[in-house]
């Protein structure tokens, strides 16, 4: 085998333009896709990330049927203590879960004194929600971020800051409509502005869970949703497979689940575009394998052409046909590796690059937002098995009609 | 036993709806360690006896004995370990590997066909190149050697595997009369050193004159068989 690879890196450096070329083809082609997988990555990343570390979470709990009219807040789908209780028991024994939180979710009329306008607003345990939604502190734009927030405190999207014209410290009033249909009214105090983020409640405001009881006059414990932090995402269809059974255990009278549980991406519109960056990186890695087998199935047929008469010598000299296939076979392979090897090289060049320079985007109206790309090393490897094998595969029809070729007719070849 | 026996040997050729016989009921034996020539004229199937010894191309039919086995029915995989380790072939135009140097051209049979190990060939290549004059031109790549020197490389990588037959192709066709004449000495030397039967096919008169068994072909049919000049007997 060592003497045929020897034999074949010969055979590749006796044309040696054509075999810079096809490598440089091989090599563009695989810096390009690095280069993808790697942005579109951490662009995926950045985002999953914000909308699951600074308000959705991995996963969320509902009851049945609250998700269907999640528009309208519905105050009569939210779970009940005995419920809420079950669904604590089945979180605490699971490790693979790192915190949770219970929301309460709900619509206001946001007073100024001056000017009135609709508000959708999150009430949230301050300690269970930092746990939940570590990021959640990280859009404040204004007031202090330590704590989150405290009763008769609000934070409010920096939409209605502006619009409303609130500063930090002032008093604002919020009405709601009751369960039983009749309103109620609160003050609060402005304690904090916050960045809106894309996806459903990112220019939500947050209020304490006990002031949204006292506003909305709920007695005992009522919520609208539990958002669930995971330890590690990639355990997430697993914890998600293992809630969703437990929890269809859960029957009312009417024999029909009580809860309902859905991962962030059901819950997002992001996960449209994740699976969006998901396609076109398999659109980009099938362009990859179409210019690796094209440009090297066009030089092993040359290859093969310009060598016919040399076929037939080492045919007619006893070279058996599986060996001088093996030799073609060897080529390409040959053209793949070096090809892949310099492409990962000067991905991961430029890679490091991009991470050092800094590249930030603007994503809706969140400004500067700053890339990381990286790349796993697994997508390194899947990438250059998919090039070498191609490159291999592309080498098949040449190198068979090698093998199969009639000595004499190949020695008679001009 | 006798290196080739063939027994009324034919190949036919078909084209369209013209089948060409070029050669017909063929016999003849060769003894080991002989140097024989097929002579004729352009088309009278010397080219294609010598590719049905090689077992390059199969008989139409006959039956056709190679170092004392039955070639006739080998299949391509088969006919090409047959080769590997009986035959060797000398070409009109040298054919040697041009990625390759000389050391390397002739060691490529013990590499690729017969799989010897590093030390061993290296010797067997260093004996070859010291047995065809050539034991200082080794580092050397077939553009940078002369016609003549080229087909010395080329009897050696056709012996370096002890080849028991040598078959050769007009092999002195493409060189001057001088450097012809000093291959045919080459090859007659090899043959004393090694006992290797050669064969050739020629229209050249020098190798003639040097055969020692001559078969004259004429139209596919074997015509006289008759000592040479070069021959003992």
């Amino acid at each position: 085998m060592n003497n045929i690879i020897k034999m074949a890196a010969r055979n590749l450096r006796r044309y040696k333009r054509r075999t810079l070329l096809t490598s440089i083809l091989i090599t563009l082609g695989v810096v390009a896709v690095l280069l993808f997988i790697s942005v579109s990555g951490s662009f995926k990343a950045l985002m999953i990330g914000q909308i699951t570390d600074s308000m959705m979470g991995h996963l969320q709990i509902h009851k049945k049927g609250y998700l269907a009219s999640m528009d309208s807040l519905p105050l009569n789908r939210n779970l009940q203590e005995k419920q809420i209780a079950k669904i604590r028991g089945l979180l605490d024994g699971n490790d693979a879960v790192e915190a949770y939180s219970m929301r309460l979710k709900l619509g206001a009329m946001f007073s100024n004194f001056n000017e009135t306008t609709n508000i959708r607003l999150i009430a949230v345990n301050p300690k269970q929600e930092i746990l939940a939604a570590p990021m959640l502190q990280d859009r404040f734009l204004q007031g202090e971020k330590e704590g989150l927030l405290a009763k008769g405190e609000i934070l409010i999207p920096e939409l209605i800051a502006k619009g409303m014209k609130v500063k930090l410290g002032d008093s604002i009033v919020l009405v709601a409509t009751n369960k039983d249909g009749s309103v109620n009214g609160q003050s609060f105090v402005v304690r904090g502005i916050l960045e809106g983020i894309s996806g459903p409640g990112g220019r939500d405001g947050y209020i304490h869970l006990e002031d949204a009881k006292s506003l909305l006059r709920i007695e005992g414990k009522e919520i609208s949703e539990i958002a669930i932090r995971l330890k590690d995402m990639g355990d997430l269809e697993e914890v998600f497979a293992t809630l969703k059974t437990t929890l269809s255990s859960f029957k009312n009278k009417k024999d029909k689940p009580v809860f309902e549980v859905h991962t962030w991406e059901k819950l997002s519109p992001f996960s449209k575009i994740a699976g969006m960056i998901d396609l076109m990186t398999l659109f980009i890695k099938v362009m990859l394998v179409a210019i690796v087998l094209v440009s090297i199935m066009n030089v092993m047929v040359m290859s093969v052409y310009e060598r016919i008469n040399e076929i037939g010598t080492i045919a007619a000299i006893g070279t058996k046909p599986g060996k001088i296939m093996a030799l073609f076979l060897a080529e390409g392979l040959l053209l793949g590796v070096f090809g892949t090897m310099i492409g990962v090289v000067l991905s991961l060049i430029g890679i490091m690059i991009m991470n050092v320079s800094g590249i930030s985007f603007d994503f809706g109206r969140q400004k500067g937002l700053m890339l990381a790309p990286t790349i796993a090393a697994t997508d390194v490897v899947m990438v250059a098995a998919i090039v070498i094998a191609i490159a291999v595969l592309g080498s098949l029809q040449p190198a068979w009609k090698a093998a199969k070729m009639d000595p004499i007719t190949a020695l008679r070849h001009v | 036993m006798s290196i080739v026996v063939a027994r009324q040997l034919c190949k036919d050729y078909v084209a369209g709806d013209i089948v060409v016989k070029a050669v017909r009921e063929v016999s003849f034996t060769i003894e080991p360690a002989s140097f024989v020539s097929f002579v004729g004229p352009s088309g009278s199937g010397k080219t294609t006896l010598l590719n049905m010894i090689g077992c390059l191309d199969p008989p139409s039919s006959g039956s056709l004995e190679v170092a004392g086995k039955d070639v006739t029915g080998l299949n391509s995989n088969k006919s090409a370990i047959f080769r590997g380790e009986n035959i060797g072939f000398i070409f009109q135009d040298f054919n040697l590997i041009p990625v390759l140097t000389v050391f390397e051209n002739i060691e490529y049979p013990l590499i690729m066909v017969q799989n010897w190990p590093v030390q061993k060939r290296k010797k067997q290549v260093e004996k070859m190149l010291e047995a065809v004059g050539m034991t200082d031109q080794g580092h050397k790549y077939p553009n940078q050697i002369s016609g003549g020197q080229k087909q010395r490389v080329a009897v050696a990588r056709a012996l370096v595997t002890n080849a028991k037959l040598v078959l050769a192709d007009e092999p002195t066709a493409n060189l001057d009369r001088k450097t012809a004449s000093r291959i045919i000495d080459l090859m007659k030397a090899m043959r004393d050193e090694f006992s290797t039967t050669f064969i050739f096919s020629t229209h050249d008169q020098r190798v003639v004159k040097n055969a020692e068994i001559i078969f004259r072909l004429e139209d596919g049919e074997l015509q006289t068989e008759s000592n040479g000049q070069g021959g003992d007997s």
